[in-house]
């Protein structure tokens, strides 16, 4: 190494026989390499195909809607592009033009078509998603599209009063284009105006700013929870004698092995207002009978159920710091003049951070994403976005915005994520 | 506690005992008083009570029965943090979320000690140890000798009067050991500091220490310098323990003065010191050290007796040589000569004589 | 696109059966209802073709029809939807026609399309039962008597928890009720603004007590465990625990909200001529006459109401029970499906918004 740096510039090393090193060595590794290549590409492809791919269509469908410019026939498969004369309507005249009869007549070609492929419903869909109410105008319109004669105009209003508001036109100039950042505007409780500003949605139908914020800081709470309650814990792990460890490990690890259904069912009996806990408050007089406490289907319910059940994801990481941790390090600490709790506190926890960074990490983002659970005891307002996101896959079936919002908490974790490394450095998590 | 009396001592354990179960004692009836400024070394196998006494007077174990005084006042109930006891560990236990200077600083801080004070004395500190450039060094990115050191200045930066250590060198390799235990003698002698070191490396006690305590078994065995612990075991575990050590066994068949006649299994009769045998009968472990047998007749002084012995190994080392004899019936026989021109080079199988002076064979118990 | 689907769908829909000759795959609401079907339906349609009706339960069965249309990945073959469902699924080219000439005609020969209720008859879809939301409530757990849907949201007369379905519909048209508005003029007065801020309102008057329930079993549950001690309910799901189960469990009839409920078949169904012959079968005059006595659902047939008799318990008239008799009518509401096809999402979004607040 310092022979080929000697005077300045790198020499090429070779082998005995002349070759340039770096070229057998590469020659003698390649076998080897491509056999470890081999190995893990069953694994490679198992995430393309489950993990990675997914993600990316998930991605596309949050800014892809092509409800209002193709019609894909179930049975064939075959696609017939729809609403393309008002399409090139929309592109000859600016954003905020009136709709004249040469619009309506456009649409009415559209409608047409739309009546043949029994498609004004998935139109009309796409359209409903940013301007409740459009659905029935179109089903409604393509119904009598065949008896329509010309002004359409006129037809038209006959049909809907409605077909002339600029809102309408707006939507349907968007939707005119399958690409659209408007479900993302829509999770942020955004929508566009007339004229195309961004402005916020009606107050009574803002929901998801509020659900992040919800989510974020029962997370939050729920991870604060998990490590005041894990901490302890993986201490007194670490610090038992093996015998005794492993079989308090088994508590903690019980609830893993435990459906998460029969987990969550089981804190339902416990803290409903006629369950276990009520009961026996009830029962020690602590409670009177009328007052008995709601634990369940609000807010209570999810922090405590969720707590419970992350947290062993707390305390594994955090026991697998603490076991290697000397004690000599406190001992130390404390015959240099420390009291305990200063060796606690600048000594023991300092070392603790890896695994309090990696068990926060781990609860955060499962708290984050979680559904089963406060789907079953949260009530109303114990409700995650993640429940939002679920609803809108598989009651309203509005995917691109379910998209749209997933995306958004993906785009929360990757930051979290990044703010971690930058802040505590992810090189120092420890997961076990 | 035979040459300090309790009132001038420094650290002193009275009739200390230690259980951990509550059924053994790990340590048994501990007496034992240093003065200011000694360095004593507690020497002992593992599992023979010494590291047990450092903790119980840096203050993580607590004495069973009995009482620990330091400067003259009791310590047992008294936390380690107050307790101004330095202390080096076996693994150097630097904090390795922190720097070399912040380790330093560390025990000042939590004195209550003001920045700039704090900077001057880890300065110095460091400078002690020659390692006044790795301030802002993280104790993994040092090696083992430079980690010891820096646990060293550790334990010494707060000015303790007392420091303890425990077995600090066993990680390192001989060679930096043996630099480390002058270092660490020099500095415990040039600060004047009350040393306490535990170890069970018989070399590293020899030449460090003032005095040396050897446990065995929960007690002191021998609390003495270290010439004395060598040159007169007061008994056959001290004897074994400490160098290299030849034994013969046998019976005391009469004891005359300070010499006494033992009779060894084989049937030769020898004089020995006789060290802590009484009466006749008794039987004895006869020790003679290696150094002390002569195979030079010539070289023999007056007064000397001679056995007869056979040569089963000749091992030549440079500065000395060293052969194996069976000498009455015994074949781990070892004897050291130096490497003169009048001394005689032996062959396996030899048969020769060897001698050596009767007061320096110590007749010990068996 | 296929793909695509085919991911996000294999997340939604657990169920995937094989398909097989011979067999149909039906799913519906379970619970009571179910078993209702499988008695009435099922068992008489495998005894008389031979072929196997697999039974499937969802919250909703609507629910998994578009996901599993648009992935290619069919395993339902015939679905028993809500009225508004099966308009806005068949709008979206999600169902298959159905062909109404094939269904029987009435003992009398009255044909099918005369015999059936009006709107009976959808392009997808045929109805099997009238149903209804219906507010009920454990009399042992309440003080007095409930009479009137305004009761429901009279916390100071009636205390307690009260049990309402998560979703809009029928919750928003039972506050309007309560607020005093006649059945008749709910859907003009939900269709404005102002409506639907009023039915709001009401509602914010008991957001604290209420519970929210989605699958159908859930209300006679929290009503016996006395975890609420009034709820919205279906009114099938009510008689059975109260006349099967013996449950002290009451219908106040007043401000009931009626819907049909139709069996759809999803476009691409496995078994799609078995599926049109069990729609056929299942819907004749006798079938529906006969699952009305397993539960208090009225027949979509006009002729089958003469054939309704007793309860499977042998002693029990189900003609008072029926949402349809004449006494139970007094206050009640048609659900209007088309306002719900149109506002569904809409007012949804705005429930949802409204629960988080």
């Amino acid at each position: 190494m310092t022979d080929a740096t000697a005077n300045g510039k790198p020499q090429m090393l070779t082998t005995a026989d002349g070759k340039p090193l770096k070229e057998a060595l590469n020659r003698a590794q390649a076998r080897a390499r491509r056999k470890a290549f081999l190995l893990v590409l069953p694994l490679l492809a198992f995430i393309l195909i489950t993990f990675v791919t997914p993600i990316a269509q998930m991605l596309h469908q949050s800014v892809y809607n092509e409800g209002f410019v193709m019609h894909e026939d179930i049975g064939s498969g075959e696609r017939t592009p729809i609403m393309t004369n008002i399409k090139t309507w929309f592109d000859e005249n600016p954003a905020g033009t009136e709709p004249n009869e040469e619009a309506f007549a456009a649409l009415h070609k559209d409608f047409l078509l739309l009546r043949e492929l029994r498609a004004p419903g998935q139109a009309g869909t796409r359209v409903n998603y940013e301007r409740g109410g459009s659905r029935s105008m179109f089903t409604k319109t393509a119904r009598r599209a065949e008896r329509m004669e010309a002004p359409y105009m006129e037809a038209f209003l006959d049909v809907d009063e409605e077909w002339t508001d600029p809102e309408l036109w707006r939507v349907m100039r968007d939707a005119s284009s399958a690409y659209t950042f408007n479900f993302y505007l829509a999770a942020l409780d955004r929508t566009k105006n007339v004229d195309g500003e961004i402005v916020n949605v009606d107050e009574n139908r803002q929901i998801y700013v509020k659900l992040f914020a919800r989510t974020l800081f029962l997370s939050v709470l729920i991870t604060f929870l998990t490590f005041l309650l894990g901490y302890p814990i993986a201490h007194l792990l670490a610090t038992l004698p093996l015998r005794y460890s492993n079989l308090l490990m088994i508590f903690v690890l019980l609830p893993f092995w435990t459906s998460l259904l029969v987990r969550t069912t089981s804190w339902m009996v416990l803290l409903q207002s006629q369950g276990v806990v009520n009961d026996a408050l009830v029962g020690m007089g602590l409670l009177g009978d009328d007052n008995r406490l709601q634990m369940m289907y609000n807010q209570i319910g999810t922090v405590v159920a969720m707590t419970h059940i992350l947290l062993p994801f707390m305390v594994l990481p955090l026991y697998s710091v603490m076991r290697p941790i000397n004690p000599s390090y406190v001992r130390a600490a404390r015959s240099l003049g420390a009291t305990s709790w200063t060796a606690f506190r600048r000594i023991y926890f300092p070392q603790t951070v890896p695994g309090i960074g990696a068990g926060a990490l781990l609860v955060f983002i499962l708290a984050v994403g979680y559904y089963i659970t406060p789907a079953l005891v949260g009530g109303a307002d114990g409700q995650l976005i993640s429940n939002l996101i679920a609803f809108h896959m598989q009651n309203s079936l509005n995917w691109s915005l379910a998209a749209a919002l997933a995306a958004l908490l993906l785009a929360g974790i990757l930051i979290l994520y990044w703010l971690y490394d930058r802040l505590i450095g992810i090189d120092n998590l420890k997961l076990g | 506690m035979a040459d300090v009396n309790r009132d001038d001592a420094f650290v002193v354990f009275d009739r200390v005992q230690k259980s951990y179960d509550g059924e053994t004692l790990v340590v048994k009836d501990l007496n034992l008083s240093m003065p200011r400024g000694e360095f004593l070394t507690m020497l002992g196998p593992s599992g023979s009570g010494k590291t047990t006494c450092l903790m119980m007077l840096a203050g993580f174990e607590t004495a069973t029965h009995g009482e620990i005084l330091l400067g003259g006042k009791p310590i047992n109930n008294i936390p380690p943090h107050k307790r101004g006891i330095g202390m080096v560990f076996q693994n150097y236990a630097l904090f390795p979320h922190m720097t070399v200077a912040e380790n330093l600083s560390f025990p000042l801080e939590v004195r209550g000690i003001d920045k700039s004070t704090r900077e001057g004395k880890i300065k110095r500190a460091l400078d002690m140890v020659q390692m006044g450039q790795f301030g802002n060094r993280r104790p993994a990115q040092l090696s083992g000798g430079q980690q010891q050191r820096i646990a060293l200045a550790r334990a010494l930066v707060f000015e303790p009067e007392l420091v303890l250590m425990d077995e600090p060198l066993g990680a390192l390799d001989k060679q930096l050991r043996e630099h480390m235990q002058f270092e660490i003698t020099r500095l415990a002698h040039e600060l004047g500091i009350t040393t306490v070191y535990v170890t069970h490396d018989q070399t590293e006690a020899l030449t460090m220490s003032d005095r040396v305590a050897v446990f065995d078994d929960g007690r002191i065995q021998q609390l003495a310098a270290p010439d004395t612990l060598y040159e007169e075991p007061q008994n056959s575990f001290v004897a074994q323990f400490i160098g290299e050590n030849n034994t013969l066994e046998g019976v005391i068949t009469a004891i005359k003065g300070d010499l006494c006649e033992v009779k060894l299994d084989s049937g030769e009769i020898i004089d020995a010191k006789p060290v802590n045998v009484s009466e006749v009968g008794q039987r004895t472990r006869v020790s003679i050290r290696p150094e002390r047998v002569e195979m030079n007749r010539s070289r023999l002084q007056a007064g000397a007796h001679t056995l007869k012995a056979e040569v089963l190994e000749f091992i030549y080392m440079g500065d000395i040589f060293r052969t194996r004899l069976r000498v009455a019936g015994n074949e781990d026989f070892v004897v050291k000569t130096r490497n003169a021109p009048d001394q005689v080079r032996t062959e396996p199988g030899q048969q020769i004589e060897i001698g050596w002076l009767p007061q320096d064979c110590r007749a010990l118990d068996a | 696109m296929k793909l695509k689907t085919a991911l996000m769908a294999t997340a939604l829909a657990g169920v995937g059966f094989a398909a097989q000759a011979q067999e149909v795959t039906v799913m519906s609401w379970g619970g009571a209802y179910t078993k209702s079907q499988v008695e009435a339906y099922h068992k008489p349609f495998t005894a008389e073709t031979g072929i196997k009706v697999n039974s499937v339960d969802a919250d909703n069965p609507a629910t998994p029809i578009k996901a599993q249309v648009e992935a290619g990945n069919v395993s339902i073959d015939v679905a028993d939807v809500e009225f508004s469902d099966a308009v806005r699924l068949c709008d979206e080219g999600l169902l298959e026609t159905i062909d109404v000439s094939m269904l029987p005609a009435a003992p009398d020969g009255t044909p099918a399309t005369e015999d059936f209720i009006e709107g009976a008859l959808q392009d997808c879809a045929v109805a099997n039962i009238v149903w209804s939301t219906v507010m009920a409530y454990n009399s042992e757990n309440v003080d007095g008597t409930p009479t009137s849907i305004a009761d429901f949201f009279d916390t100071e007369k009636f205390p307690g928890k009260r049990g309402l379905r998560k979703s809009a519909k029928a919750t928003l048209e039972m506050a309007l009720m309560a607020d005093g508005v006649p059945a008749g003029e709910v859907y003009d007065v939900l269709e404005t603004d102002e409506g639907i801020d009023r039915a709001f309102a009401k509602l914010d008057t008991i957001k604290d007590d209420i519970v929210w329930w989605e699958a159908g079993a859930q209300p006679p549950q929290l009503l016996a465990d006395g975890e609420v001690v009034m709820s919205t309910a279906y009114n099938g799901r009510i008689f059975n625990a109260a006349v099967g189960e013996d449950q002290p469990l009451e219908i106040v009839w007043d401000g009931q909200i009626l819907d049909f409920d139709l069996f759809v078949v999803p476009k691409g169904a496995p078994n799609k001529d078995a599926a049109m012959k069990f729609i056929a079968f299942s819907t004749d005059t006798q079938r529906l006459a006969d699952q009305a006595s397993w539960i208090s659902y009225g027949p979509a047939r006009k002729s089958s109401g003469d054939l309704v008799g007793l309860y499977s318990d042998g002693k029990t008239e189900m003609a008072p029970h029926m949402p349809t008799a004449a006494k139970n009518l007094e206050n009640a509401l048609v659900n209007n499906f088309e306002f719900w096809v149109d506002m569904d999402a809409e007012l949804n979004e705005r429930f949802n918004a409204w629960l988080a607040q």
